[in-house]
């Protein structure tokens, strides 16, 4: 047995797991904290930008509560698709020198989050958009025949009728933008994914780069099961 | 009950549809006011235009032609702000009652009163009245989805009648239920008109409705109103061939047994057509032979058309015509062309 433990290759991979603890100890605090706070924030922002451009949408187009010119009809939908094409990577070096001139810095947890709001906005926008279009056109009707604005339309109609769908959606927009934000590791930002590529990628130690990995994959199915769980008890359709 | 003041007027009003298959006209130089305290019904085929005129009356649908007033009020000249404010007296029920899933039937009352910025306790504590006024008092913290049709409707009905409304404008409201429950809404329906002396407009396609609670009918055949005025005059006699389809749908059943001369009697809401056959033969002496029939009980009164055969005896046909003629409460013409 000590034989065993005492064999060089047994020595060598000790030492492996012992620097991977070690790593793991002191990094991976932070990088949760740093991967929670760059997703929840970038996901507050990407929706005060991509909710009201999702109800505009719907609500802007011909025969909507509130139809708009059609010529800024066509300009929004073409930035929205547009933003959408961009692969996030691509997306992330273009927008960086945005980052530098809005923050200051164009690496780190706070730099990441404007890329990240950026790619995130357009796509939170057509799930806005795609829930809000499930609503019963005759419940927008009837509220219109009670003398509804526009904006009560929205507010105490569509955007409640379609709560269970907006959560949903918020939820898959959270769990894609962390990973994301992972992604954003490789050009510096923090978190979860800069352990993962700093360490298994760039000086090949596979278990903290799996071990991050792992975290990641747990938060996700955090996120999502509370999502799910919330959006099928706020519908009231089921009985 | 109905006083001589329109709540509602619509003149030559015209809608036309332009879609990518061409212009639809929907409505064409429509005409109709309608009193206060009438129940005012409109009946037609399957696409004739009801729901676009029912929605022309609060503008969800704004016509191509024409002018729509409300309360002497041109709607139709309003601004947006206007409008929704004269759309607070002009509720609407629809045939898939259209309320929100996601509140309780409470909330759904409550809501036209949240619009119009009343205090939630207030809407609250009314609310509660009118979901009594409906029957459903202990529906208040239930869901729609909680609901049978029949219940919906009258969730509606109480959420329609939430901002004090003048007319009630329904859109195949009772479509959508059986026929026991249909007749529930409808006395709903009749007791407000009532009791609170709401004007109702009633969109429907069945006939059956209207001969239930309308007190006059319009009668819309593609996109025009080809027959108005009092439900008995125009059940009694329809002039139109869309009216006479819609009052007699299967048509007039017809006998084979050959007569020479035949009568079309149409009752006027009078006698009905068993004591008249029967005073015939006991008054005239005469037998007359029943061709076909189809009368109806309009508020208890007759209406309708029959067809009779006329003895071949010269003589006692002539006794039977006269004496159908002299009778005040149907109106008796030969029909020359029968055995064409
Ligand atoms: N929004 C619309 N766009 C195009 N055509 C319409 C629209 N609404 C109704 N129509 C057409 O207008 C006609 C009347 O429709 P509608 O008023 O719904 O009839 P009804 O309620 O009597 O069945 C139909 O031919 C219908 O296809
Ligand atoms: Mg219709």
């Amino acid at each position: 047995m000590s034989e065993f433990f005492s064999s060089p290759a047994m020595q060598n991979f000790i030492a492996i797991l012992q620097d991977a603890i070690a790593i793991l100890k002191s990094e991976t605090a932070m990088g949760i904290w740093e991967t929670l706070y760059s997703t929840v924030l970038s996901t507050l922002f990407a929706y005060i930008i991509g909710l009201p451009l999702g109800v505009l949408l719907v609500t802007g187009e011909k025969g909507g509560v509130r139809p708009l010119p059609k010529c800024l009809m066509s300009a929004l939908n073409f930035v929205v698709n547009i933003l959408r094409s961009v692969p996030f990577l691509i997306l992330m070096i273009v927008v960086l020198p945005l980052s530098r001139f809005i923050l200051g810095t164009s690496i780190g947890t706070k730099a990441l989050i404007i890329p990240l709001v950026i790619a995130a906005f357009p796509f939170i926008a057509r799930m806005v958009e795609s829930s809000l279009r499930e609503t019963d056109k005759g419940v927008i009707e009837a509220a219109q025949s009670m003398g509804a604005s526009p904006f009560l339309i929205v507010w105490k109609v569509m955007l409640p009728e379609a709560k269970p769908s907006l959560i949903s959606g918020a939820t898959i927009a959270l769990t894609t933008i962390m990973g994301y934000g992972a992604m954003a590791g490789i050009i510096g930002g923090g978190g979860l994914g800069k352990i993962a590529i700093n360490y298994g990628y760039y000086r090949f130690k596979a278990i903290v780069m799996w071990a991050a990995v792992i975290l990641l994959v747990i938060l996700v199915q955090i996120f999502q099961s509370v999502g799910t769980r919330l959006a099928v008890k706020s519908d009231k359709r089921i009985t | 009950m109905s006083s001589q003041k329109p709540i509602v007027e619509l003149a030559g009003v015209g809608k036309t549809f332009r879609g990518p298959e061409g212009e639809i006209v929907a409505l064409d130089g429509i005409d109709i006011s309608i009193k206060k305290g009438d129940i005012f019904g409109v009946i037609g085929m399957s696409g004739a235009g009801k729901s676009t005129l029912v929605r022309c009356i609060n503008l969800l649908e704004r016509p191509t032609q024409g002018k729509v007033f409300f309360d002497g009020q041109e709607l139709t000249a309003m601004t947006a702000p206007k409008l929704r404010q004269a759309r607070r007296s002009i509720s609407m029920i629809f045939q898939q009652f259209n309320l929100l899933m996601q509140k309780t039937c409470l909330k759904n009352v409550c809501f036209p009163m949240e619009i119009a910025g009343v205090k939630p306790s207030e809407a609250k504590k009314r609310a509660m009245e009118l979901l009594n006024i409906v029957g459903l008092p202990d529906k208040a913290n239930a869901y729609p989805a909680q609901l049978s049709g029949g219940q919906k409707q009258r969730v509606a009905i109480a959420r329609a009648l939430a901002s004090d409304p003048q007319v009630l404008l329904c859109d195949e409201a009772t479509s959508a239920l059986d026929p026991t429950t249909t007749r529930s809404i409808l006395a709903l329906i009749k007791d407000i008109n009532r009791r609170l002396g709401i004007t109702a407009v009633i969109i429907t396609h069945e006939m059956a409705v209207i001969e239930e609670i309308c007190t006059h009918v319009a009668i819309l055949d593609e996109g025009k109103a080809v027959e108005i005025g009092m439900v008995e005059e125009i059940f009694s006699n329809p002039k139109t061939e869309a009216a006479r389809k819609l009052v007699f749908p299967d048509g007039l059943p017809v006998s084979h047994l050959k007569s020479e001369r035949v009568v079309r009697i149409v009752f006027n809401g009078g006698t009905s057509y068993e004591p008249l056959i029967a005073s015939l033969a006991i008054d005239c002496g005469v037998k007359v032979n029943i061709l076909g029939a189809d009368t109806k009980n309009v508020g208890g009164k007759a209406f309708g058309n029959m067809l009779i055969g006329l003895p071949n005896d010269p003589n006692e046909a002539q006794k039977a015509l006269n004496y159908l003629k002299s009778k005040k409460d149907i109106t008796a013409e030969e029909v020359t062309d029968y055995n064409e």
